[in-house]
């Protein structure tokens, strides 16, 4: 039994979640994460760090979560290799791919050592994440992948993307199917890899949050938050009490502006063109709402590393308690009719199913997770102000269907109009920025429960107060893979309704 | 069914007018583009995106083009499947090195004339992603573009403001920058 009672090399972080952090033993890295994972915890995400000119080596970076909140190791390499983790974390293989595209670290024992992130753009011998990385000129032609072939009698493959039809985010998919019916999906993702990680190097703060607003546009609070907490955390620095109560009420209003939308979507899929209006519709007086009171439709930009950017204006309160009892009561109108409407529940039901056991060995998380009874929910599990004042109810389904996480989204719209009520009502009285001290080298996380799930953001900071290591990580990176999982055995024409019910980040995965 | 109807019927029509062009002086013009929009598209101006690497804001914002109030259908465009239906090119995003190939390939299917809006400061420049080892930059380093649409993200009257100049032919080749 490997606690953090008998290894003092781990410590507390400050900050508003329950975090511990310190330096193992590569040895001893097994042994920890087969230990969490035994306590039923999960691994949230694995990357490294160039650390050559400080402690002569590069770090393994691992976040866990365990009963305690959130563990999270560093482990000193003494060469370019660590053993794998994919058979106690499934949802670490893709991270070790990525993290050898970006830093060419090893991971022995890994079944899969295809690229992930990198297409070609830079060679198998460059590493982008190396603090001696020069980008290649010009940029290297784009490589053929190995996708899995899968033969058999009447099986055919049929390719998709990664520019697609719809307004959506470009990714590949490669079907394996036998008449309609699909056998096999793989994905190919990494086409709107972006290099954020690097970017992010010698960054001031300022300029990080900026930058952290934009890893998925859909999630911007959710990212804003994470990283600000991160850069709190090294600072010591605590926010004042409304600024934490008004980013609660941004992040709800980003839940339900999503969930919006996305129900607009599912019922559009599934062939119901009115439903979609009537919920795009309510998005759109929704985001223009944000617009009047925020100054920003999708919320980008509004906290700061200390604070938030505004507060509500007089009326704003008045304003945003008029509009949720409107939506409420349409949104339980539009529930009813879905419910009634034999054509999309057809549609909805046993559709794209993830089984509860399949869910918990893969890590699934976020809102899809619990449509498969995982019950993870942050602002349940490790409440941070003001969610410790508010009993937050989780929703959860067990079926792991179309249907199960269309319930979900409904049952959250129905959760964030209460917290937003008790926020508007109970919101304290304070400044909206406490002053942020000049920069100081340290290492710090955030960890947010967004809309599609949990939010996670690792920082580390250089004397200079520089950003030396930025590391966010959306919920889509674990999630993506039971993609694969939900549509066997399912008909292709279902795969946009299923792929739309996750509704995954591109952008988030890819970075 | 009986609930959705009545919904739809106590909502009533919620279309808004169509935004002006720009330059402002053009927006006396606006009927005259969208009939010039309907004599020459026959009601149906094809609109094809391609996100070419960007945070998905900007997605988010063209999805919301097709809420009822933009009545986007009233003015004769519409989104299509294949860039072989297309007559406009949306692109978002800084263009990823990935994405450099497809977008290419994507605005080469497109049927002559055509025209390119390039979506965001992403796409303008490259945004706050810049030029990288991951990234090209804005749009018109890899295509030719028509009219920039600046904004992070611009507004769904703003990108309708950048379609309908795009095709009013004597377009200046940016927006100005979308007021706070
Ligand atoms: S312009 Fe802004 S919203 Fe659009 S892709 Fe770039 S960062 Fe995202």
């Amino acid at each position: 039994m490997t606690r953090d009672d008998d290894t003092p090399e781990i410590t507390p972080l400050a900050g508003a979640i329950p975090a511990r952090h310190g330096i193992v033993a590569v040895s001893d890295l097994r042994a920890r994460s087969l230990t969490v994972k035994e306590q039923g915890g999960r691994l949230i995400s694995l990357w490294g760090s160039d650390e050559r000119a400080t402690t002569g080596g590069y770090h393994l970076q691992v976040a866990l979560s365990d009963s305690d909140g959130l563990l999270w190791l560093s482990v000193p390499l003494p060469s370019l290799a660590y053993p794998a983790l994919e058979d106690i974390f499934p949802n670490a293989a893709r991270m070790q791919r990525t993290l050898h595209d970006l830093l060419g670290l090893h991971p022995e024992g890994a079944r899969d050592l295809r690229p992930w992130v990198r297409h070609g753009a830079w060679s198998a011998h460059d590493f982008p994440l190396r603090k001696d990385f020069v980008p290649p000129c010009p940029a290297g032609r784009l490589e053929d992948y190995p996708f899995v072939a899968v033969t058999g009698q009447g099986v055919h493959e049929i390719p998709v993307g990664p520019v697609h039809a719809g307004i959506i985010e470009p990714g590949h998919f490669r079907f394996a199917v036998v008449g309609e019916r699909v056998l096999r999906l793989e994905e190919r993702l990494g086409y709107t890899h972006k290099g954020l990680e690097k970017r992010a190097e010698g960054m001031d703060l300022d300029t990080l949050m900026r930058l952290a607003g934009r890893v998925s546009g859909d999630s911007t609070v959710a990212f804003s938050w994470a990283t600000a907490m991160a850069a709190e955390s090294i600072l010591a620095l605590k926010p004042p009490p409304r600024a934490l109560w008004i980013r609660a009420l941004l992040l709800e209003r980003e839940r339900i502006a999503q969930h919006l939308g996305d129900l607009g979507y599912l019922c559009n899929d599934a062939g119901l063109a009115a439903g979609f209006s009537q919920f795009w519709i309510l998005r759109e007086e929704w985001l223009r709402t944000q617009q009047q009171i925020f100054g920003h439709r999708l919320l980008m930009d509004q906290i700061t590393v200390g604070g938030v950017e505004h507060d509500l204006y007089p009326d704003g309160a008045v304003e945003m308690t008029a509009e949720l009892g409107r939506v409420e009561l349409r949104v339980r109108q539009l529930d009813d009719m879905l419910q009634e409407h034999a054509g999309v529940q057809d549609r909805f039901l046993s559709t794209g199913r993830v089984k509860p056991d399949m869910a918990a060995r893969f890590g699934m998380i976020g809102l899809a997770g619990r449509a498969s009874a995982q019950a993870w929910d942050l602002r349940v599990q490790f409440p941070s102000v003001p969610y410790d004042h508010c009993d937050v109810r989780m929703a959860t389904q067990s079926s792991g269907d179309v249907a199960a996480r269309v319930r979900v989204r409904f049952e959250e719209i129905h959760e964030s109009v209460r917290l937003l009520r008790h926020f508007l009502v109970r919101m304290p009285h304070s400044a909206l920025q406490t002053h942020c001290p000049p920069g100081c080298k340290g290492s710090g996380a955030g960890w947010v429960e967004g809309w599609r799930g949990e939010v996670f953001v690792a920082l580390q900071l250089d004397a200079g107060g520089k950003v030396q290591r930025w590391h966010p990580v959306d919920p889509s990176t674990t999630n993506w893979p039971l993609v694969e999982q939900a549509i066997m055995g399912n008909i292709v024409p279902d795969f946009p309704l299923i792929n739309k019910s996750f509704n995954l980040s591109y952008s988030g995965q890819d970075l | 069914m009986a609930g959705l109807l009545r919904q739809i019927l106590s909502l009533g029509l919620l279309g808004e007018a169509l935004p002006p062009t720009q330059p402002e002086w053009m927006s006396a013009e606006v009927d005259h583009i969208q009939q010039s929009v309907l004599r020459h598209f026959g009601r149906s101006l094809g609109v094809r995106l391609v996100d070419a690497g960007s945070c998905n804001g900007c997605e988010l914002e063209i999805h919301a083009l097709n809420s009822p109030q933009y009545n986007l259908a009233g003015a004769g465009i519409r989104f299509v499947a294949s860039p072989r239906h297309a007559d406009i090119l949306l692109v978002t995003g800084p263009v990823s090195r990935h994405m450099e190939e497809a977008l290419k390939r994507t605005y080469d299917a497109i049927p002559a004339p055509k025209w390119v809006v390039a979506v965001g400061d992403c796409g303008a420049t490259g945004g706050l992603f810049g030029e990288s080892y991951a990234v090209c930059g804005g749009v018109s380093r890899i295509i030719p573009v028509t009219v920039t649409v600046p904004g992070c993200p611009p507004s769904p009257l703003r990108l309708l403001q950048g379609i309908l100049t795009a095709v009013s032919g004597s377009a200046p080749n940016s927006l100005p920058p979308q007021p706070e």
